[in-house]
This record gives structure tokens, sequence and C-alpha cells, in this order.
């Protein structure tokens, strides 16, 4: 089984720049991580090679900083890596992103399986993975919590607001996780010598025959016209706790006044 | 997006027009239509109804048929889209709250727009929901009425309001941002070859480019981004549920009801059983009430006294993520930016200190109270009422108010 994960560069803080010109981010000069959600497409993979066995290919698109990201994924146990670093990716959105993801998986051979986490927890629009789906023509069950693989299907428990469906699908397809599904593991000593060791080169728009046109800012359908930052809330009665019982009737009789309770 | 049929493999057999699930491929005579010479006297002929479902790529012998996702420089003819489409999302025959609210958004859309207001209704014997559509400002129902579609089906669904978008052409798609919403929606974006924008917390129509202004927030809401789709159609935009009031509605007032065709294929991903494991009790996205317990709790026993609380106001229980990565709660009950989002009527905070990453998840609540011990806790700059001392004291203070009416 061969599996791929697609991961994604965040930024570990909530100090957000923006590029007044462009308007879009500036991440330059921000500590990254992994994309939360996607350690745990990751570690869902790794689960999968570890009881099934299976070949993991962890897959990202980003500036060339994004080597990082990767080189933790090897640490952890992936087989190998794909970055897809070109300034022609430069101001994708997510129809231009998951065109872009595609194509690179496009390159890796045979596919059985493709992992994301639900959503990246800078954009989260949770539409990349869906997208790349079908971009490549495949089923895509999202919000996953538990995969079971029997043979050329999987069974899977598909999240929603008051339950879970139980899905069986048929491979190859695309899954998104959730973060109930699992605990990601730490770096084994192994796994960092092995990162240590791996030579993780860009690969670039022409080299995964991707069509300029739909790619960056050119295929992408949607435009950023404005950014700004939401006007702060400024906090509004506060009440001293000393006297529970006081505090506590003047907060009711608030929540009562407004038809709350 | 589009699909090609190649004009000189195409031997015009025939064989794709019976896969087709949504009759939307003909047989022509090749004669007078300049095409290439060929063998052959026939060929294959796609029409508006055509989903790019794929189903016929596998039955063409000849290698004739290719799907083409490209993206080029915006949807030809986007004048012809008109009027704005609301995705009336059904769950075991219940229409979800969100979809009245989208509605009475997309009422005041549509009217400024000058243009009709549409409801997508695809289920199994849901007729009896078109009356409150009509009620809540839609003048027509696209009804797709079939077994298959009772329960949500991923691929189904793609398909079929693919197929409708293509054959109607409407120029705004609203759909709830529920957990089908985000499940389906951004696969038909890509097949339809348009722009998504997800979380949409502001939807105005800009009367000079007449084009949909959408603003979302980005970065767990520190930053607020307004989004255009200016060459593609439809602009296409998901909205959480409680973002948008929902309006009165008009009994009797009257809609037309377009029965539409289903065309089902078969899919590669089946529902096997839908369970519903959580009650209203964790349903934290639909919930009226939050009360939510922080660090400040001490340990997992100390969750009765949230909810009990909970209980008193009929609302559900939420942890802040330190409760949850402590494993005093699982994790369905997290909010924030890697919990779940919420908006309720009222967040009650209890031991919180208020991370940014807690606060992005909710924030836009209508009332916040919080209880903290320490003063300088950030929850205190976005509650509305803030009470300073001890939780353990507070909250069945808090109880005991609530039961003396």
């Amino acid at each position: 089984m061969h599996i791929v994960v697609c991961i994604k560069q965040v930024p570990n803080t909530t100090q957000v720049k923006i590029n007044p010109e462009t308007n879009t981010l500036i991440r330059e000069g921000v500590e990254s991580i992994i994309n939360p959600f996607d350690e745990n497409a990751l570690e869902a993979a790794l689960v999968l090679k570890d009881t099934l066995g299976a070949k993991v290919t962890v897959v990202t698109m980003g500036p060339p900083q994004a080597e990082a990201i990767l080189r933790e994924s090897i640490s952890r146990g992936a087989d190998a890596v794909l970055l897809l670093s070109d300034r022609a990716f430069a101001g994708s959105d997510t129809w231009a992103t998951s065109y872009a993801l595609a194509q690179g998986i496009k390159t890796l051979g045979p596919v059985d399986l493709v992992l994301f986490g639900k959503q990246a927890i800078d954009g989260d629009t949770a539409q990349v993975g869906p997208g790349v789906g079908e971009h490549l023509g495949w089923p895509v069950i999202t919000f996953v919590r538990k995969i079971e693989v029997d043979g050329n299907l999987l069974r899977v428990e598909s999240v929603f607001e008051d339950g879970f469906d139980r899905i069986e699908v048929a491979l190859p397809a695309v899954l998104t996780v959730v973060k109930e599904i699992n605990i990601p593991r730490m770096a084994s000593l192994k796994g960092r010598m092995a990162s240590r060791k791996a030579v993780v080169a860009p690969v670039t728009a022409a080299a995964i025959a991707a069509r300029p046109e739909c790619l960056g800012l050119r295929g992408s359908p949607t435009r950023v016209i404005k950014i700004f930052t939401p006007p702060k809330k400024t906090g509004g009665l506060k009440l001293d706790g000393a006297d529970a019982a006081a505090a506590a009737k003047t907060v009711v009789g608030k929540l009562r006044e407004l038809k709350i309770v | 997006m589009s699909l090609n049929i190649d004009n000189v493999k195409c031997s015009g057999c025939g064989l794709c027009l019976r896969a087709c699930p949504f009759g939307a491929l003909l047989l022509e005579s090749r004669e007078g239509q300049g095409l290439p010479e060929s063998k052959y006297r026939k060929i294959a002929i796609v029409t508006e109804a055509c989903t790019l479902c794929g189903a016929c790529l596998e039955t063409c012998k000849f290698d004739a048929m290719q799907i083409e996702k490209i993206q080029g420089g915006g949807t030809p003819h986007k004048e012809q889209y008109q009027g704005v489409w609301v995705f009336a999302e059904q769950r075991d025959g219940a229409i979800q709250g969100v979809v009245y609210e989208l509605l009475t958004k997309g009422r005041a859309l549509a009217d400024q727009r000058g243009t009709h207001l549409a409801a997508v209704l695809l289920g199994h014997q849901q007729q009896e929901h078109c009356a409150a559509l009509f009620a809540y400002g839609a003048d027509k129902v696209y009804l797709v009425d079939h077994p298959a579609l009772a329960q949500f089906n991923s691929d189904t669904y793609t398909d079929i309001l693919t197929g409708l978008i293509n054959k109607h052409k409407p120029e705004i798609v609203l759909t709830g941002g529920t957990s089908i919403g985000r499940t389906f929606i951004p696969r038909v974006a890509i097949r339809v070859n348009t722009g998504l924008t997800a979380d949409c917390t502001g939807l105005e129509m800009d009367e000079k480019e007449n084009i949909l202004l959408q603003t979302r927030p980005a970065f767990g809401g520190n930053i607020m981004a307004t989004i255009i789709c200016p060459n593609h159609r439809p602009q296409m935009a998901t909205v959480r549920h409680k973002v948008f009031k929902q309006g009165a509605p008009a009994a009797g007032r009257p809609g037309e009801i377009i029965a539409e065709p289903a065309g089902i294929r078969a899919v590669k991903a089946r529902v096997l059983e839908v369970v519903h494991a959580m009650g209203q009790q964790v349903n934290l996205a639909e919930a009226d009430i939050i009360v939510s317990g922080g660090r400040g709790l001490g340990g997992p026993e100390n969750f009765a006294l949230i909810a009990e609380l909970a209980g008193e106001l009929g609302g559900a229980v939420g942890a802040s993520r330190a409760a949850v990565d402590a494993g005093w709660m699982p994790s369905f009950h997290q909010v924030g930016q890697t919990g779940k989002t919420v908006c309720p009527k009222l967040y009650i905070a209890c031991g919180i200190s208020g991370s940014i990453q807690h606060l992005a998840g909710m924030s836009s609540s209508e009332v916040i109270v919080a209880i903290n011990k320490d003063p300088a806790a950030p929850i205190f700059d976005v509650a509305d009422y803030g009470i300073v001392g001890d939780l353990f004291a507070v909250v069945p203070e808090l109880i005991k108010a609530l039961k003396n009416r």
C-alpha cells in the first residue's frame, strides 16, 4: 500500500502580519509548524504502515522553508517526501492548491490512499482535501475518526454534528481526519538520523506537468480584496466574586433581562 | 472543467450514452459538422446536463473521452448566471436551522440584485418541507427525490448539485458550513470550476460591480478577509449556523416546485450505517447555550459541576484544550481553534484563562460570561459579564440563582 499524506506548514503564532501592498500574509520570520490536524493524518498513515506495511510519502506545497516539516515527517517515520516549491504556486487559492497537489501526487506512481488533516489552522477552509480528491477523480470521505482496512476496501467512521456515518469505500480514495483519530507520535532516534541524511529537493511546476494558467493567482477563481483586523471586544461588566452569591445574582438578573435564560 | 470527446477517436458506438446516469450524451451524425475525416458515421455529443461525474470515461473503448479540469480565464457567458440558490440541507428528514438563516440572507441579496431566490432540496419524500422554504423567502424549490438521497452520500450529492448548477446557472450558491456542506460543496466548486469561500461571516452585494463581497475570518479570527470571485460563476460561499439571523416566516407564501430527475450512478463510497451517538448535549455547533470548563477545574471529577450548570440552562458542555489534553474530557467537547468553533447565544467560561486559540473558537458568541480567579485573564477582555473569583463558589451560586425564579 502506498499512502500519501498532504501536510501544510502553518505559522505557530498569533502575530499575523499582512503585506499591505499585496494583501497577502507575510510568513517570513515566523516560527512554523506542521498544521496540527495534519500530524493526525501522518500518524494515521504511520499506524497503517506499522500494522499492514505501507510506504508513506509526505507531500507539501510551500516556500523552500517548508522542507523543515518534511524532515520532521521523516523523523517520525515517513519513507519519502515531495516538496512542491515554485514561485508559480504563489497566491494559490484552494482551487489552485488542490490542482497543484493532485498533479504532484500523480507523479508519485501508484497511490492507494491520500490523507489530509480536516483543515488547516491558518485558513480553516477544509477545502483542499476534498478538492484534491475531485482533481484526482477519487471518492472523498471527510472528518474521519477511525480507519479499518479490508483488502481493497476501507471502512471508516466519518463524524457529523450528531454522530457519525460508517462508510465503506473502495481504494483509491482521499480521507480527511479529525484530531480524535489518534495521538501523534514523537520523532524516533532512528528517524532523526534518516531525516538528517535525507535529500529534499524542491519540485517545480514544470516537473509535475502543471498548466501555468491553473496555478498561483492566475489559476485562482477567488481574490482577496481586503484584509482587516476585526474590532477588538473591550470586555464588559466585571464583578468581584468575593461575594459569590451577589455576583451570581447580578449576572443571572442580566441574562434574564436579555431573555437568554 | 469540461468533458471533451475526441472527434477523431470517437466511433459513435453509443456505449457512453448507456453509461450516463444523467442522459447528458447524444449521438449525432458527423455529416455537415465540419469534423475531421473519419471512418465512423456518428459522434457522441455532450450536453449541458453533464455533471462531469466521469461514469462514461470507463466505458469508452476508444480512449476518446477526457475530463479536462481546467481553470483558464473564467466562466464563459457569466451574464447568463442568474438567481440566488440556497442548499436546503436535510439530515434524517429535518431541514437544518442554517437553511432558514441562509434563505433570509439570500432573500435580501436576491432583492438587491433584482433576481429570484431558489432552494435546492435533495432527499426522499421531503416535499412537505417546500412550504417552509417558501415561507422563509424561496421563490422556487428544485426538488430532487430519490431513495438513494435519503442519507447523505458525498459522491451522489456532488453529482446532482453539479448537474443542477450546470443546467440552471445560478449566480450565487449559499450552503451551510455544516459537516455535510463542508464535505461535498468543495467538490462541487472544483467540478463547476469556480471559487468557494468557507465560513463567511458577512455577505454583501457590491452594487457597482454586481459581485458578492464575501467576508470571513482567518487565523482563528485574528484577521478578516474580504474575498470576491470576479470571473467565475456561480459565486459560492458556506456560512456557519447562527452567523446570520433567521427572519420571520410568511406562512402561506407561494412558490414553485420544480421536480428534477435524480441521476444516480454506482458510487465508490457506500454509507453502511448512520449512528447518532452524540445527543444534543455535545452537539456544540447547534447548542444555544454552552458551559465550558478549563484548567481551573483542577480535575475531571469537577466537570460534574459544569454539567450541572449546563443542565440547569439546557445547554451543552464544552472544554478548553487544556482540559482535553489533560484527559479530563473527550476531544469532541473541545472549543477553540483546534476544536470546535461555536457561536451560541450564551457562553459561560469557567476556569478558562482564554488563550488566543480558545478565544478564536468562541469570541463570536452573543453573550459571554467568564468566571476566573485571575483578574488579568484574557477571557475577561471578551466577556460581557466577568466574575473575578473562585468558580467553586460562584458556579453553585449561579445554579442557585437560576433555580430561584
